[in-house]
């Protein structure tokens, strides 16, 4: 499969590229040794850090060791644990692998987003394809205005909302925190709203466009029923502007998260780019970084692979 | 005699619009026996369409409803279904059942995302309730009837895999999948390539001999009319202009409308014994003034020699060039001062590309263009933009190729700013001059493009192209998106000009009745090539090449006596214009039939190769 293996390593690469510069522009932002312990640190502790975590050499040195500990599957340790215990200490002996901080949030990030996207396709998909089957009918309108809604909405401002309705006022559900099922509701409703929006005004317009074609007319003029003409045939033909379109959006919840986590309190990625960034933990944010990057990276992926499966006449770089 | 078919009374159809409702169509009344080919034929806008679409209730999904009118479907048994009160669900036991349609764009008429197997299925199942299995069956057979080859390998392929004139072949198939009682077909040939036309006309006739179904056929084409109808109904502004046997309207129309409409149709030989263009019958004898005969110069104004045109295709890893699509191979010929060329050929022949290759819209490969003594190919981009200004453009679509959101004065004055030829009022002046020479009234210089029809249009973008006051217009098909009236006068407005302003016309076209009138030299493309380059007499009296010849005989003519019995239906593809980088085609060498007259020796193929004609 020649065009598998290109895009794989096209996006190795690109994964290669991601990850140098974030460990660039992380070493760009001053000392991270200082950033890390505070103006008040004294040079004893600075110069310890420095020396565990290898901030004295040349830039260039640190780079290959650190691209190098990757390919090995060495993702470094977290800055933030042991060093001022045991100043002389290895930090690699005794510090928390990055690798296990990271994985121990990703089933919190995977669980939010995946469940946002279950609400928000079908809902998205329906609201859009009732809206082109009654064009400029009260349900087309109505489709309008709350997807109009669901892309304007200030994310904030809906997730306070809710839970002051359905958590504070009627008690319903918990506030926030994570662990029962109850728990994901709030914070995946206010990440559903966007993408609700989004693909409802998508699936509508794409639609539209289909139905307007001959092919619509030669499928009716066959005596096929309506349903039949709105599913299988001009949402087949609507799915790759769809399709691309909830890519984004899946991509957009991987990373884009972190607001909604901070209010629900929800232990996802998106928490712990934000707590490392203020403590300047360069390893976790480096490899949280990196970890986004590869699902985006994978999520387009399987976009592009989608493509391939549904229109036929896509030979994705293949010579036909 | 038997009750008819299909009865249609007092039909009116209308539309909603933003002064209320509008009549697409009214008073239509027609009847169509069991058997019988009927055409309706008639210009656009003339409700053809409409009237067809009513039968199936389509018309309502593009919002139009029946105002009026009685339509009738004898239901098999006698009885009589009502198709005008028929609800959704009996209408769908009608429609692909007992009526089959085909549509005009073959291209966009099948759903590209399914197979040609699963869309042939799809309403043997509805239909016929059969399992997938007795569908496929049914598919091969179904594929077979249309004379399309290698069916059981058609039916896991996807519509582009296929060629135009495959996949209308699919599409009859489709339509006849239930065995219907009527067929509709909607300008089924009007999108396709005339040799390509002929096939499917010869099918839908054999077909109707062969199943005894009905055929409703929707066409503006005259020619079409005389190939298949066994009847007539002209159609005009909504309303039936006249109906009746073939025979009778076509040889002794009683409307003046029908009259009008046979009057314009240019006919094949017509110009038999004449050397030079003449202006095209039109039924306003005020419309043409041309005083003088249309003698070419003697000076050669474009010299065009092994122009070269490859389209790379890019693939593999890094992108590299995979193949060539060969678009223009070797093409030589030379344009006199006030002569036309006609470059004719189908869709793919290279002959668009041509043209824009002189213009260095399309950067040739190889290749030497001398233009009024100029080389074309050495000057700076600068230079060139300059060189335009005696060497303009008529593209096709008249609804494309102005911009809708600028005035006409804007657009007619446009050229003229470019290249700085005239300046505050005298722009406006002889905007207004240019639209008096195109019979265009002045008021419409403030107007937009939507406000226009596509006659009205064309005659806009001539103006514009006459602006700068060209040597050379380059015509690309401009005429072919028009009715034929409006054809004719376009045309004879062309031909005015080159009389009064020794205008010279590279004429693209694939008309070649159309092409007998305009032009004094043809030169004929075939795959990237031209092979066969003579005067207009010559090409049309004694065509040389196979390809010329056979381009001729597809053309339909309006002789009831010479109706097309091609059932041969040629089962090829195509042969393809891309080849693999590093081939090296075969060198073009041209036989002297006459003085003038030259026909490609070589095959079209690669070097070493003999492959001829089509």
């Amino acid at each position: 499969m020649p065009y598998l293996l290109k895009r794989v390593i096209n996006s190795v690469l690109l994964l290669l590229i991601t990850v140098s510069f974030v460990f660039f522009a992380c070493r760009m932002i001053g000392d991270p040794a200082l950033n890390m312990l505070g103006p008040g640190a004294n040079d004893i502790a600075l110069e310890n850090l420095r020396r565990a975590a290898g901030l004295n050499d040349p830039l260039w040195l640190q780079w290959v060791r650190y691209m190098g500990g990757l390919l090995q599957g060495d993702f470094g340790v977290s800055y933030r644990f042991g060093f001022s215990v045991i100043p002389e200490a290895d930090l690699k002996d005794i510090g928390v692998p990055v690798v296990d901080l990271v994985a121990e949030r990703l089933p919190a990030t995977f669980l939010l987003a995946g469940v946002a996207m279950a609400i928000a396709v079908p809902l998205g998909l329906g609201m859009g394809v009732i809206a082109a089957a009654y064009p400029r009918h009260l349900a087309d309108r109505l489709v309008t205005v709350l997807s109009l809604a669901g892309v304007s909405i200030v994310q904030f401002w809906l997730g306070l909302m809710l839970i002051v309705l359905f958590a504070v006022q009627l008690g319903w559900l918990p506030t926030g925190g994570y662990g029962e099922p109850a728990h994901v509701i709030l914070p995946a409703l206010t990440l559903a709203a966007r993408p609700i929006g989004r693909i409802a005004q998508v699936v509508r317009s794409a639609m539209l466009d289909e139905l307007a074609k001959p092919y619509v007319v030669t499928a009716r003029a066959k005596g096929v029923a309506e349903w039949r003409v709105i599913l299988l045939h001009a949402l087949r033909n609507a799915a790759i502007p769809i399709i691309t379109m909830i890519g984004d959006e899946l991509s957009a919840l991987l990373t884009g998260a972190i607001l909604v986590e901070k209010i629900f309190a929800w232990p996802g990625i998106g928490l712990l780019i934000i707590d490392s960034l203020s403590r300047s933990d360069l390893p976790i944010i480096q490899v949280s970084i990196a970890v986004v990057a590869t699902l985006v990276i994978i999520v387009n992926l399987l976009v592009d692979f989608a493509y391939r499966i549904i229109d036929p006449q896509i030979q994705l770089g293949q010579k036909a | 005699m038997n009750k008819p078919l299909v009865n249609v009374e007092g039909l009116r159809v209308e539309f909603p619009s933003k002064r209320g409702a509008i009549a697409g169509v009214q008073d239509v009344s027609f009847t169509i026996e069991p058997g019988e080919i009927v055409c309706i034929v008639g210009e656009s806008g003339s409700g053809k369409s409409v009237s067809a679409y009513t039968l199936m209730q389509l018309t309502k999904f593009s919002g139009g409803w029946v105002a009026d009118g009685r339509l009738t479907l004898e239901g098999g048994s006698g009885n009589e279904i009502d198709l005008r009160t028929a609800d959704e669900a009996r209408m769908r036991t009608i429609r692909g059942n007992e009526i089959g349609m085909i549509f005009q764009e073959p291209m966009t008429a099948l759903n590209p995302s399914y197979t040609i197997g699963w869309q042939l299925a799809e309403s043997l199942q509805q239909h016929r309730d059969m399992s997938r299995e007795e569908a496929a069956g049914r598919s091969v057979e179904l594929l077979k009837q249309v004379r399309i080859p290698e069916p059981e390998r058609r039916l896991k392929q996807y519509p582009h895999e296929l060629s135009g004139g495959m996949r209308q072949r699919i599409v009859i198939a489709m339509a006849l999948a239930c065995e219907p009682r009527l067929l509709i077909a909607d300008e089924p040939t009007t999108a396709l390539d005339v040799t390509v036309q002929s096939e499917i006309l010869a099918l839908i006739r054999k077909l109707r001999d062969e199943t005894g179904a009905a055929v409703l056929l929707i066409t503006h084409d005259m020619a079409v009319v005389a190939q298949m109808a066994d009847r007539v109904v002209v159609m005009q502004n909504g309303r039936v202009a006249e109906d009746g046997p073939v025979e009778q309207v076509l040889t002794d129309p009683q409307h003046p409308y029908t009259q009008a409409l046979l009057a314009v149709v240019p006919k094949l030989g017509d110009m038999a014994g004449k050397t030079l263009p003449e202006p095209m019958e039109t039924v306003a004898t005020t419309d043409c003034q041309i005083d003088k005969p249309l003698q070419p110069g003697s000076h050669v104004l474009l010299d065009v020699r092994h122009l070269t045109k490859r389209f790379p295709i890019r693939g593999g890893w890094l992108g590299r060039t995979v193949a060539n699509a060969h678009a223009v191979e070797d093409v030589t010929f030379r344009i006199l001062e006030k002569e036309t060329l006609s470059l004719v050929g189908e869709s793919g022949s290279g002959k668009s590309v041509t043209g824009l290759c002189i213009l260095r819209l399309e950067r040739p490969d190889c290749g030497e263009i001398t233009f009024g003594g100029q080389d074309l190919l050495a000057l700076s981009d600068e230079d060139m933009r300059l060189a335009r200004r005696d060497m303009q453009m008529i593209f096709q679509d008249p609804y494309g190729s102005l911009n809708p959101h600028m005035s006409l004065l804007e657009q007619v004055i446009e050229p003229l700013k470019n290249f700085g030829l005239e300046a505050g009022s005298a722009l406006e002046d002889r905007a207004a001059e240019l639209f008096d020479r195109v019979r265009l009234p002045r008021a419409f210089l403030r107007r937009y493009p939507s406000e226009l029809s596509g006659g009205q249009r064309q005659r806009v973008a001539i103006a514009r192209a006459l602006a700068p006051k060209p040597k050379l217009i380059i015509a690309d098909e401009a005429v072919s998106a028009l009715d034929v009236s409006v054809q004719a006068e376009v045309l004879n407005l062309m031909m005015e000009l080159q009389a009064e302003m020794g205008i010279s016309y590279l004429f693209i076209g694939h008309d070649m009745a159309v092409v007998e009138r305009v032009s004094h030299r043809v030169a004929v493309m075939y795959l990237g090539r031209i092979v066969e380059t003579a005067t207009r007499e010559q090409i049309f009296a004694s065509p040389q090449h196979d390809y010329t010849k056979s381009l001729l005989a597809a053309v339909p003519t309006l002789d009831l006596a010479h109706r097309a019995e091609k059932w041969e239906l040629a089962t090829k593809p195509p042969p393809s214009p891309i080849h693999p980088v590093g081939y090296v085609p075969e060198p073009v060498h041209f036989d002297k039939v006459t003085e003038d007259h030259f026909v490609l020796r070589s095959g079209v193929g690669p070097a070493g190769e003999r492959k001829y004609g089509p």
